[in-house]
């Protein structure tokens, strides 16, 4: 089953109560901030804290993500060699712009993994777009290496690039999403969208779920354990939808095994998409009954 | 590694802790603890600064730690920050061994 | 035989004896006493109206060495129990055992009472503070006695705890003793809701006086305690600080925490196969049982299910639930905030009872038993499901026994919540430092990284399991807490007891120590 990014949540990097039990609430992802939510003096705390709580605590079967400063900053090196070494699953790199953002994020842990004797690839990149010129070019960004495994879009710094501010029906964004989205999909990785900040408006943000996991999205960042259970109640298939995707499974499996060539259900082909579909309705149905 | 300047890494929210580190002119490690789990972890808690410090080869050093239940590795990330802010140069503890 | 009302009867009947004749003029008040009536007109304070504490004190011959009770319905707003023992200490008055429904952190005073001498020992259900400090650190002689609510009750009303004089704050109060924790006639300062603990002294206290500072005109109905039961009503300036005695509304907490652990509660709750139309319910007053009540409410609306009735200390939340028409009726022994005190004044199903009726166990009923789901917090646990709500991790004295182990008995389904870690204590102990509630009246632990079943009750289990519940063993839950913080060292006893733990059946559960 390939792994699920319905919910990636934000952990501010210099706080150990939030570190220790962020993995607690069943985000799917967790991402450990080193950058926009701490203080400049505070960056060598956050980097150190992230290092020996990545080194010690269990967060069972949850991704892990460190958000690191960006390298053309005098912390983002200092991030990546004391990061790496900790072996989260993923860095996240933020405000990245061009394909050479990510090649130089992805030779520089090449050359930490080397130094200290994992197999190089170990680490992947997960990078963040956040301006209009990073939106142009998703596309290069997406394929820019093989270490990468999403890509997520960062409204804040992206509406003030754009000159304009967040809307409730995020209009604004729409582009911008897509570019990222269809990069995403383009490249084979996951695409995975902004936060929605007012964590009092739970109507507004079950909103932005919906457009977004309409739009094709695998899943949404968030600030507040509370959001994770709205995001995965939307992200849930019906029974209907589940049922239909194990008559499809069935099918293929039964037409498999009598090596027959077409295969139909109900009278209706099923080809590869609906095959797919149906895997991925199995997958997230599975993910909440655990 | 010499203690140059008194220096201070942590916060006093929960399950942090707050220390300061200062010269201590020959007289070795010295720790002054004030925990809110002083009676269940207080050894564990001068035993893992004690020992982050030696790691850092820190001789004399006067630490004053105020703990609020920060876990093992919390203390060792404030220590070597504390002593990090303290010292001469950058230190990079995440490259030993 | 012809009788003073002019009527034949006779003198004799077989079967029931002699008869007595009705006399016009007879020593049994036949006449009205039109003078008595006067007298209550022109001073309506005429009777059990005194003029202070200390004229009341003296009236009933308090001694020393004699039993005083007070109730906590005041909480850490209450002035009653200090007003009345400066005034006991500036009489002369010694060795007096203070048996009060609860005290707090206000009752520190009570500390230099007892180093005097003016106070001998201490029944209580729970105490905070320097009060409790003092006990921990083993300063007095005479262990304190902690009392479960149900477990007080049945010792003051099978008379174990006989009790000499009763002072009880009361927030309205008419001249001749009808009392109220509320007024339906003017907004009473110090309302506080129910009297439920109160009510119980005032049935069986050899004395008792009433306090108030809103003195109403007769009679004061509705009442919690009636004038039948009463001796003496002295009116004061204040018998409490506003603030102290309800909150204005408790919120639901935002904690992330809470609100997972009161989420798996109520899952908890609705797979028990305890949640079906007309169920029972309490929740007590921690942050996530609490919040236990907001997701049980979706459960509801989402099944069509209501309550029949919730029990105990109630809240705005359980309020809110009630107008709602998702719990047909509120029986309150105690009214925790501002909304429950106004909802028990306003809402006809919004019943007051007394601790007695709420949890004795000698009753031949009592409300507690008919409790289908009662939701508890608890700051230990151990690997027999023994609950521990009175000592801090540091052992020293810091919460109260309740209607903890009452509940936990009598209810079908007990829950504690607890988050696995706090701060860096684990909650999961392998023996608890003092046992309040024991293992065996203890069914599930809710936590925020699971939940265990207590493996007597396999029923539940099996319901959880099918839900797909993440459902684990205790043990497995405390392994995973240790893993994280690592071995707590034990806490350092000193051998002198200085808390003796009574079971709500008037056993001794368990013993607290002085701390090192």
């Amino acid at each position: 089953m390939s792994r699920l990014r319905r919910t990636m949540l934000y952990v501010p990097g210099n706080n150990p109560g939030m570190i220790q039990d962020a993995h607690i609430y069943g985000a799917d992802s967790i991402m450990i901030d080193l950058e926009d939510s701490v203080s400049l003096n505070e960056k060598d705390a956050a980097r150190l804290l992230v290092y020996h709580a990545l080194k010690t605590l269990d967060f069972g079967s949850t991704e892990i993500l460190v958000r690191v400063n960006p390298l053309n900053t005098p912390y983002g090196r200092d991030d990546f060699e004391a990061i790496v070494r900790a072996k989260p699953d993923a860095i996240r790199l933020p405000k990245t712009e061009t394909s050479a953002d990510v090649i130089e994020a992805d030779e520089l842990i090449s050359e930490i993994e080397t130094k200290i004797g994992l197999p190089c690839g170990t680490i992947k990149l997960f990078a963040a777009i956040e301006s209009a010129k990073g939106a142009l070019n998703a596309e290069q960004i997406a394929t820019a290496s093989s270490r990468l495994i999403g890509i997520a879009i960062g409204a804040e710094d992206f509406v003030t690039d754009l000159k304009t501010t967040r809307s409730r029906e995020g209009i604004e964004l729409l582009t911008a999403r897509s570019f990222v989205l269809f990069a995403a999909r383009a490249a084979g990785i996951a695409a995975v969208d902004t936060v929605f900040s007012n964590v009092k408006d739970d109507e507004g943000f079950a909103g932005e779920v919906k457009l977004i996991k309409q739009l094709g999205f695998d899943g949404k960042s968030i600030i507040n354990p509370r959001q994770i259970e709205i995001v995965h109640r939307i992200y849930t298939p019906t029974e209907d939808d589940v049922e239909k995707a194990q008559h499809v499974i069935e099918a293929i499996e039964e037409a498999e095994a009598n090596g027959s060539g077409v295969i139909s259900l109900n009278g209706k082909m099923i080809d590869k998409p609906v095959v797919e579909r149906a895997r991925r309705v199995l997958d997230l149905a599975a993910a909440v009954k655990i | 590694m010499k203690i140059k300047q008194t220096s201070i890494a942590g916060t006093l929210e929960s399950s942090d802790i707050s220390i300061a580190v200062e010269d201590n002119d020959g007289r070795g490690i010295e720790i002054e603890l004030v925990s809110t789990v002083e009676n269940q972890f207080g050894g564990q808690i001068r035993k893992v600064i004690r020992e982050t410090l030696e790691g850092l080869g820190v001789k004399d050093v006067l630490v004053r730690a105020n703990d609020k239940g920060a876990l093992d590795c919390t203390i060792q990330a404030r220590v070597k920050t504390a002593v990090g802010r303290a010292v001469d140069g950058n230190l990079r503890p995440w490259e030993e061994k | 035989m012809f009788n003073k009302a002019g009527r034949k009867i006779p003198s004799f009947i077989d079967g029931i004896g002699p008869l007595v004749p009705y006399r016009e003029k007879a020593a049994n008040g036949q006449y009205k006493n039109t003078e008595r009536s006067k007298d209550r007109q022109h001073n309506p304070s005429r009777d059990k109206v005194m003029g202070s504490i200390e004229q009341v004190i003296e009236a009933i011959g308090l001694k020393d060495g004699m039993t005083i009770s007070f109730h906590h319905h005041f909480r850490n707003g209450d002035y009653i129990v200090n007003m009345v023992m400066d005034v006991i200490a500036k009489m002369g008055i010694r060795d007096l055992t203070v048996a009060a429904s609860s005290l707090t952190d206000i009752h520190a005073p009570l500390v230099k009472h007892i180093q005097s001498g003016v106070v001998r020992r201490i029944e209580t259900s729970g105490l905070r503070g320097e009060l409790a400090h003092a006990y921990s650190c083993g300063m007095f002689d005479i262990p304190v006695i902690i009392n479960s609510h149900g477990g007080r009750a049945r010792a003051i009303a099978s008379g174990e705890c006989p009790i000499d004089v009763a002072f009880l704050g009361v927030p309205s109060c008419d001249p001749y003793g009808n009392a109220n924790g509320y007024s339906r006639g003017d907004d009473a300062a110090s309302a506080c809701g129910s009297l439920g603990y109160a009510k119980v002294d005032a049935q069986h206290a050899k004395n008792v006086v009433l306090i108030t500072d809103n003195l109403v005109s007769y009679p004061n109905v509705p009442f919690g305690i009636p004038e039948s039961q009463v001796d003496y009503v002295v009116v004061v300036d204040c018998i409490g600080d506003p603030k102290g005695i309800v909150s204005g509304a408790t919120r639901y907490t935002s904690n992330p925490k809470e609100l997972l652990i009161a989420r798996h509660a109520a899952d908890v709750i609705g797979a028990s196969g305890y949640f079906y139309d007309g169920f029972s319910m309490q929740t007590g007053s921690g942050g996530a049982s609490l919040a236990t009540t907001r997701f049980l409410r979706e459960k509801m609306l989402a099944a069509n299910v209501k309550a029949s009735f919730a029990l105990g200390g109630i809240t705005q939340q359980i309020v809110d639930l009630h107008e709602e028409g998702l719990i047909h009726r509120l029986l309150d022994v105690q009214s925790f905030d501002l909304r429950a005190v106004e909802s028990l004044k306003n809402n006809r199903f919004h019943h007051q009872i007394d601790a007695e009726y709420y949890a004795s166990p000698d009753n031949a009923g009592c409300a507690a038993h008919q409790l289908d789901v009662v939701v508890l917090s608890a700051l230990e646990i151990d690997l027999e499901f023994n609950v521990n709500v009175i000592t801090g991790s540091d052992g020293m004295i810091r919460g109260a026994s309740g209607g903890h182990c009452d509940t936990a008995a009598g209810a079908a389904v007990s829950i504690i919540v607890a988050p696995l870690i706090r701060g860096r204590m684990p909650s999961i102990l392998d023996r608890v430092n003092t046992i309040i509630t024991p293992g065996h009246t203890v069914d599930v632990l809710v936590t925020d990284q699971g939940i265990a079943v207590n493996p007597l009750r396999q029923d539940l289990l099996n319901n959880l399991k099918s839900a797909k519940l993440p459902v684990v063993s205790i043990e497995e839950l405390k392994e995973r807490a240790n893993r994280v913080v690592g071995h707590p060292e034990p806490i350092k006893w000193a051998d002198k007891v200085v808390g003796v733990v009574k079971y709500r059946d008037g056993a001794v559960i368990d013993v607290i120590r002085q701390v090192k």
